[in-house]
């Protein structure tokens, strides 16, 4: 009986073995394959050492990739606690009202972006009419004093790094503050009480029981927004134009472009090795006890 | 009122959605007394508790903490702490950080928080689990380290929520002979919640019987055993038959159809009045020499003694006796004086002690028009 059983859960799960072997692990074993081996399918480490050409474009996506998701969890952490510990209906509205973007097209939005940055754009503009006004009253004033300021340079918003960290913090926002909601939700109250019974105020509650028992939240946000921003290339080609290129775009470019599969998979396999290295990092100072989902 | 009351709650009241959970409740508690809030969920007793603790407001009525009105005070500035029905220990914390917690807020030197809370580890008998996580513990376990947690501040007054409900049976009689041994011992409040009133007869200085947001008697275990004031106090604290009977005269009772002395006195003459006669408090005779006598319709066995029932003129009596009785048999009941307690009729008489079934809610089950007729 034990052993047709047995039997059974492994025919039900034979399925999701098979998916996963043909598009997870064979798909990991092609990008390895690629990686290492040259047009003729010789072993070779030339992609790898051809790699070090791009390391500013490495540490340029990791710094951005880090700045949306640090920027993403100060946006987030406050917005999740207070919607949290709201009433039920305001809760239901609030996190609709977070999700809603997310049914749209993910191009859409990010090229929506696009026109209100533009130069033209009516955000651009207003903000230059409104700061020239405020430069020339600056200069006005600074000019009895007999000191002049520089002439009045307009702001650019698109194609900037500051662009596409925004875009970046637009469309993954809501994976951070998912996880971090849920798990405030799920806090169990009596330890709020009991913290307060011993002595906490509302400030000591905050600091010595909810963030430290919202951390697993913290960091699934953490991964689950720092993973695509990493590796993102539509953003940073809508939003940075030229002078912002990510390695997402450069293992675009190999693949749709430069045809040199090779290489684009080494780029990949490099990237994959370093969002390990940093989610690890991350982990491990977070939660001894690993009850972190990723 | 008393020199050494530490608590004094003066006509609270406090209702959730339009529903009086507490009505006007007054009551004092003493310093170092073990008091026990005892009923059935839903009676206000964890309200009352959690409004001493100032995790609620009253909506009326003033709690007052050695002399002061304490309504506004936060709950961490009140000297009192809790256990909790769930413990509610910090699992990111290990034993020793639970236990340090208070005391690390109060910036009490790290040499006196570890003298403290080796002192809290050995009082509790855990001595050694410092270093251990909180969800290596088993229930028992947990339940000692809340106790050392809240004891380790030193609070005047310690409340204890079901504080062993999750428990298992011998470890619960285990644990209520260590709370009333740590109460002894530290000489402090403890006010105690429980819907279980063997736990509160046998751990309790006083006891406090509420049902529907009102207290329906104050007194010592023995006093509320032996004297309840209404049929509520009498069927909720053991077992009870409880008989409409009439006043004749002053120690003179009338009921089932006889005459029976009584040490009770002081009701109007002819006066309607609930009767309470303990289960264990009937002997069983011979027809021919019985006061009462009666058809058995059950009998249980529980171990120490049969719970027989018996069928007098319609009302359905519990007697525990070690004797073996046929069902279908009639016999005869011998009831003394001292085992009749005599109670001024209340809201409650009628409600309860008929032996047909033990609960409300089985009476409800098995008869569909009472919803009815409501």
């Amino acid at each position: 009986m034990g052993k047709k059983s047995t039997l059974l859960s492994r025919l039900i799960g034979a399925p999701y073995i098979v998916w996963a072997v043909i598009f997870i692990l064979v798909p990991i074993g092609m990008v390895a394959y690629y990686a290492f081996t040259d047009v003729t399918g010789a072993f070779t480490f030339s992609n790898m050492s051809e790699i070090a050409k791009y390391t500013d474009t490495f540490l340029l996506s990791i710094w951005l990739g880090l700045l949306a998701t640090v920027i993403s969890l100060i946006i987030a952490y406050p917005l999740a606690y207070i919607i949290a510990n709201s009433g039920e209906n305001r809760q239901k509205i609030m996190m609709m009202l977070i999700m809603l973007p997310m049914w749209m097209n993910f191009l859409l939005r990010t090229y929506s972006w696009m026109t209100i940055l533009e130069d033209n754009g009516f955000l651009t503009t207003t903000l230059n009419s409104v700061s020239e006004e405020i430069w020339g009253i600056l200069n006005e004033a600074l000019h009895s004093f007999g000191k002049e300021l520089k002439p009045f340079e307009p702001i650019h918003l698109i194609n900037t790094r500051g662009a596409v960290v925004l875009g970046m913090v637009y469309n993954f926002l809501p994976y951070m503050i998912l996880p971090i909601y849920t798990v405030i939700l799920k806090m169990d109250r009596s330890l709020i009480e009991a913290a307060q019974d011993l002595g906490c105020n509302k400030f000591q509650v905050f600091k010595n029981i909810t963030v430290p028992l919202s951390l697993p939240g913290v960091v699934s946000g953490f991964t689950m927004v720092f993973v695509p921003s990493v590796s993102t290339f539509y953003i940073s080609q809508k939003l940075g134009g030229t002078g912002t290129t990510l390695i997402g775009d450069i293992i675009e470019t190999q693949f749709q472009t430069a045809n040199n599969f090779h290489l684009g998979a080494s780029l990949s396999f490099v990237l994959m090795i370093l969002i390990f290295i940093c989610l690890a990092v991350m982990n491990k100072f977070s939660d001894e006890d690993g009850e972190v989902i990723i | 009122m008393a020199s050494n009351e530490i608590i004094k709650l003066k006509n609270i009241s406090i209702s959730f959605d339009d529903e009086q959970i507490i009505n006007n409740m007054n009551l004092y508690i003493r310093d170092k007394e073990f008091i026990t809030f005892l009923g059935p969920s839903g009676c206000g007793k964890t309200t009352t508790l959690r409004i001493i603790a100032g995790f609620l407001q009253p909506d009326s009525g003033e709690v007052i903490f050695d002399g002061k009105v304490i309504n506004d005070l936060p709950p961490h500035k009140r000297q009192l702490n809790t256990i909790f029905q769930r413990y509610a220990l910090f699992p990111h914390l290990n034993v020793y950080e639970n236990i340090a917690f208070g005391l690390r807020l109060r910036k009490i030197s790290e040499k006196e928080i570890k003298e403290t809370v080796t002192e809290m580890l050995s009082l509790v008998n855990l001595k050694g689990f410092e270093r251990r996580n909180i969800s290596s513990l088993s229930g028992g376990q947990q339940q000692r380290v809340a106790i050392a947690r809240a004891l380790a501040v030193k609070p005047k007054i310690l409340l204890l929520d079901e504080p062993l409900g999750a428990l298992d049976l011998k470890l619960r009689k285990d644990m209520q002979v260590e709370l009333k041994n740590i109460q002894k011992r530290l000489g402090i409040t403890f006010i105690y919640v429980t819907h279980d009133q063997e736990e509160a007869l046998s751990m309790s200085d006083t006891i406090v019987v509420m049902n529907g947001g009102k207290i329906q008697q104050i007194g010592t275990p023995l006093d509320i055993y032996n004297e309840p004031k209404n049929a509520f106090v009498a069927d909720f604290i053991g077992e009870s038959n409880i008989i409409e009977g009439v006043m004749r005269a002053d120690f003179w009772v009338e009921m089932a159809g006889n005459k029976f002395k009584c040490l009770d006195k002081g009701f109007g003459v002819d006066e309607d009045v609930d009767v309470v006669v303990r289960p264990e408090d009937v002997d069983i005779v011979p027809v021919e020499d019985a006061m009462i006598s009666g058809k058995v319709t059950s009998i249980t066995f529980k171990g120490v003694h049969y719970e027989i029932i018996v069928e007098i003129k319609g009302f359905k009596w519990m007697i525990q006796s070690t004797d073996y009785q046929e069902v279908g048999s009639t016999i005869g009941l011998v009831i003394e004086p001292d085992a009749i307690h005599i109670m001024k009729k209340s809201e409650y008489s009628g409600l309860y002690g008929d032996y047909s079934s033990f609960s409300e809610e089985f009476d409800e089950l098995s008869d569909a028009t009472i919803d009815e007729e409501e």
